[in-house]
């Protein structure tokens, strides 16, 4: 077990696309870190790096202290579990989660031991006799965990493992994924597209878009105090709202002024922060479940607007609404409770101590 | 209203169903009365050899019998043409070229084949191509330099002669279709056996030659057959009947003169054609994707 | 300080990698090129090399002893223009072109007929018919064409005999010039159409179903579905077969050897068979290297056209 560190990363392919732009990032022993970002930013790239799969084209990458960037993936004591499991369909269950082992000339009793070990982890032990074939989805899954596992090595490489799986086998994978490192408690660099996936597993999370990193920290940080309006964005599921707007400084209150004519009251604990883009045209970004039907309860700055809703989706525990301000797409999470129709305007209350201001020149939360 | 629409329609409908019914009928019957007759003329000349090599040479030169029936049946031309030295002088033959070239070939394409595949270097994408069109110069185009050659080291009249010259026949598609089969192999596979700690030669022997091992027994079926039926080289670089192999061996010893032994020459023909023929019959599937992954594959 | 350090750090890792890594990638090329190399001593040493050297050999004289003397072509080119001067020569050019031609197109509209009948058929019946069907591509040809040989027979043919009980005259099957040509077409059709069909059935099996339904669904006849999905799908498919066919045919060996040897007076003979006779039999070498090597350009038409095909198929299917 280990720590990892990224020094000034940079991977370039021929005609000078950069795939990754000199990415710096330490990993703690222990750690579960997740990669996260969309198709392309990068992420998979990084990590095929730490694999020794990519060679790289400058900085250094450490691990438990080494520099690794000559040493051959079989050297890096790292295990890594694919996409696609990337099973040996010619050999059994028992032997894919061996094969390691053997190529390593372990003794026969000592594979024997560590395959039983992580086939009882993983619940496996009915199946060591199988070929891959014969496996579900879920099953294979945990043989590739398992193949990583009987290796003990240094860093566990989780690449998009659960993107091949349905939605309900997911959910039940995550959970497993985060049993096994509790258990083994090796470090983790976990790839995922899936937000979701990132907030329930990772004790950090990178959020990486176009080769560079946007935000690293806990997963509750990066949810209320987002860097940049990017990781504003793809976290949170439905996606926070952005809405162009003026901010308006009128005898030391603030007022945030939307394009359709309405306008809120920045609270005043974030009076100081924002006073000095005053007169300047902002992105105002509130997440939809900040974005509520108007219920008496709710005290805290509550700032009312009217809106008329242009398609409603009852989802069962709450209702999505969602509107247009001058071309912006908004949406508000509702109670199901609440009368709405499309059409009919309806009253609702922004959250605005959860409000975040977006500098619009930097793409920078304030 | 509604009641004269629907009785206007449901006829309508039923007669389009019987129409399409009867269209399929028509359909699936020319197609069997075109496969039963391509199916006779396919298996005629064969079954007629079959025939020929029963009958007894005076039946044979009846004019006023029906060739196509047999009335006396007898195994004497093969128990003739097994107890012929020289008969089982070919088949041998044939069995160590054969044997030989298949080995050869399928080190050879093998090891080219993952090199290609897998491990980009300079020049390993003209290299394919180049393997390809080796693929399609066909063996009489070049069978008068490879004379000279073969003649200049001493291997004419020589089963190792034909050895050292078949594998043009067999290396270059058996690698084609090898690139193929490998390049089919996922790439985590390899990625993953590289982590587990794998080199090259450890990752194309527990891995690409056991999960290609459909496409191996293809290209080896494949190596088999062309090298078993090879024809022009043993032509022009045999002369000597102790050297030859089967096919040549029994187009150009057995007919003879001018009386010809045709039971005899049948029966050779049919026992020399048997290898391949048995090799189809149990590998069918495998036979079938070899023949059509050079187009489809790699 | 600690940015100091870190960047004397790298600079220096930067220098030590670069060379390793020119190692790591020296290393497997290396590794690659041993690999590799039985196959380049084959293709260089038995395709390459003959290759030149039959262009080289094409220029001597009968002896090999100097180049060969032309009247009105260059030194060197001899043999190329007693070639052309030869009408036993420009026979088995024509000869050579009906031959190829004519047989592949009928490989060709037999082996799609046959394939398009199978695919009609239930599939769990068309596996047997296949495997009768691809018996005379299995059985080597120089045995086979013995028994159609046989059956060609003049005095014993059965073909005839079954023509005789249609009132058919009997046929001079290998005596008369254009019955003995028509006969190697029969015979390299008989040989080849198998492998047509097999190839188009593959194609056709590969076409997705639901195109046929929504042309269906789109009201296409029978015919305007072969017309509008299974041609387009199959043409580069159809292509590559043709050509590739044409490539085998027309260098053809076996089937006239066995068959005709050339013969009647010599009208039976393809480029490979008259190669072989001029060449190895009357034993002028150069002579014999110079009709093969007219085989070179057409077969590398062929090849390009192949070549091309095969490139866009599989660029289509990643």
């Amino acid at each position: 077990m280990a720590e990892v560190s990224l020094r000034r990363i940079v991977k370039a392919y021929e005609g000078d696309v950069q795939a990754v732009k000199g990415i710096n990032l330490e990993i703690a022993d222990h750690e579960f870190v997740v990669l996260v970002g969309p198709s392309g930013c990068g992420k998979s790239t990084t990590l095929r790096m730490i694999a020794g799969l990519e060679e790289i084209t400058a900085g250094d990458i450490a691990i438990g202290g080494t520099v690794v960037n000559d040493i051959p993936p079989r050297d890096r004591d790292i295990a890594m579990v694919f996409q696609n499991y990337a099973l040996y369909p010619h050999m059994s269950v028992y032997d894919n989660m061996a094969f390691g082992l053997t190529l390593r000339k372990f003794p026969k009793a000592e594979i024997d031991k560590r395959v039983k070990e992580a086939a009882r982890i993983l619940d496996i032990t009915p199946l060591l006799e199988r070929k891959p074939k014969a496996l579900s989805g879920g099953q294979r899954q945990r043989v590739a965990m398992g193949r990583a596992i009987v290796r003990d090595p240094k860093v566990f490489l989780f690449d998009e493992p659960l993107s091949n799986l349905d939605a309900k086998l997911r959910v039940q994978m995550r959970t497993e994924i985060k049993k096994v490192h509790q258990t083994v408690n090796t470090t983790t660099i976990y790839v995922t597209h899936d937000q979701v996936e990132a907030m329930t597993l990772a004790d950090r999370v990178v959020v990486m878009n176009h080769g560079i990193i946007e935000q690293v920290g806990p997963p509750q940080e990066l949810y209320h105090n987002p860097a940049t309006k990017f990781v504003a964005g793809f976290i949170g599921s439905p996606a926070m709202n952005f809405i162009p707007a003026r901010l308006e400084e009128t005898s030391g209150a603030l007022r945030l002024m939307l394009p359709d004519g309405a306008t809120l009251n920045v609270p005043e604990a974030r009076v100081a922060r924002y006073r000095s883009h005053a007169g300047k045209p902002v992105l105002f970004g509130i997440r939809p479940e900040h974005l509520t039907d108007d219920k008496p309860t709710d005290k805290t700055n509550p700032a009312p607007l009217t809106l008329t809703p242009e398609v409603i989706e009852p989802m069962g525990m709450e209702t999505l609404a969602h509107f247009r301000i001058d071309g912006a797409e908004v949406s508000a999470r509702l109670d199901p409770a609440t009368p709405a129709a499309v059409g009919q305007p309806l009253r609702l209350i922004a959250h605005m101590d959860q409000m975040h201001i977006i500098d619009p020149t930097n793409d920078k939360v304030l | 209203m509604s009641a004269t629409t629907a009785s206007r329609d449901v006829p309508g409908i039923y007669h389009k169903a019987g129409s399409l019914r009867s269209e399929r009928r028509w359909a699936m019957w020319w197609a069997y009365v075109s496969l039963i007759v391509a199916a006779i003329i396919f298996l005629a000349p064969p079954f007629y050899m079959l025939l020929t090599s029963f009958k007894t040479n005076a039946e044979i030169a009846d004019h006023s019998l029906n060739p196509w029936w047999i009335r006396a049946p007898t195994i004497e031309h093969y128990a003739a043409i097994l107890s012929n030295p020289i008969f089982i002088r070919f088949f041998i033959n044939s069995v160590i070229v054969t044997g030989c070239v298949v080995v050869l070939t399928m080190v050879i394409s093998v090891l080219a084949a993952f090199a290609l595949a897998r491990m980009r270097f300079w020049g390993s994408q003209v290299l394919a191509t180049g393997v390809f069109l080796t693929y399609l110069v066909p063996d009489t185009l070049l069978f008068i330099p490879l004379y000279q050659i073969v003649g200049g080291l001493g291997l004419l009249n020589s089963i190792w002669g034909l050895v050292l010259v078949y594998p043009t026949l067999t290396v270059p598609f058996c690698t084609w279709i090898m690139i193929g089969y490998f390049a089919s192999i996922p790439k985590e596979l390899d990625e993953a056996a590289l982590i587990d700690g794998a080199n090259w030669m450890q990752m194309l022997m527990k891995i690409f030659v056991p999960v290609a091992m459909p496409g191996i027994i293809a290209a080896t079926i494949f190596a088999f057959t062309v090298s078993w039926a090879a024809f022009v080289y043993p032509t022009a670089f045999v002369t000597t009947a102790e050297q030859m192999p089967l096919t040549i061996g029994v187009v150009s010893q057995l007919v003879r003169g001018d009386t010809f032994a045709w039971g005899q020459i049948m029966a050779g023909a049919l026992m020399a054609a048997l290898p391949p023929v048995i090799i189809y019959a149990f590998l069918m599937d495998y036979y079938i994707a070899g023949l059509t992954a050079g187009a489809t594959k790699g | 300080m600690a940015a100091d350090g870190s960047l004397a750090v790298s600079a220096a890792s930067g220098t030590g990698r670069a060379s390793s890594l020119e190692r790591f990638a020296r290393r497997r090329s290396t590794i690659a090129f041993l690999m590799t190399l039985p196959l380049l001593v084959v293709v260089i040493g038995l395709v390459g090399y003959p290759a030149a050297y039959g262009i080289y050999l094409s220029t001597l004289n009968r002896r090999m002893t100097g180049f060969m003397e032309g009247d009105w072509l260059p030194t060197g080119l001899g043999n190329f223009e007693i070639l052309f001067d030869s009408d036993t020569f420009w026979m088995v050019v024509w000869q050579s072109c009906i031959f190829a031609i004519s047989a592949v197109l009928l490989k060709a509209l037999i082996g799609f007929w046959l394939a398009h009948m199978l695919h009609h058929i239930p599939t769990k019946g068309q596996r047997k018919w296949r495997g009768m069907l691809l018996v005379p591509w299995v059985i080597p040809p120089a045995l086979s064409t013995l028994g159609w040989w046989w059956m060609f027979d003049p005095s014993y043919s059965s073909i005839n005999w079954i023509l005789n009980i249609f009132a058919v005259p009997a046929v001079p099957w290998l005596g008369e010039p254009w019955w003995a040509r028509a006969s190697v077409i029969i015979v390299n059709v008989w040989y080849g159409a198998p492998f047509f069909m097999i190839m188009y059935l593959a194609a056709l099996k590969s076409v997705p179903e639901q195109l046929y339904e929504a042309a269906a669904i789109d009201g296409a006849t029978s015919w305007q579905r072969l017309r509008y999905v299974t041609l387009p799908m199959m043409a580069n498919i159809i292509s590559i077969t043709v050509l590739f066919s044409l490539i085998v045919t027309f260098a053809n060996y076996d089937i006239v050897r066995v068959l005709t040897n050339g013969g009647p007076r010599d009208l039976t003979h393809v480029f490979a068979s008259y190669a072989f006779q001029v060449g190895i039999l009357s034993s002028n070498i150069p002579r014999g290297a110079a009709v093969s090597l007219f085989m070179f350009p057409i077969l590398a038409v062929c090849a390009f056209f192949v070549l091309r095909g095969v490139t866009r198929r599989n660029k289509e299917q990643m």
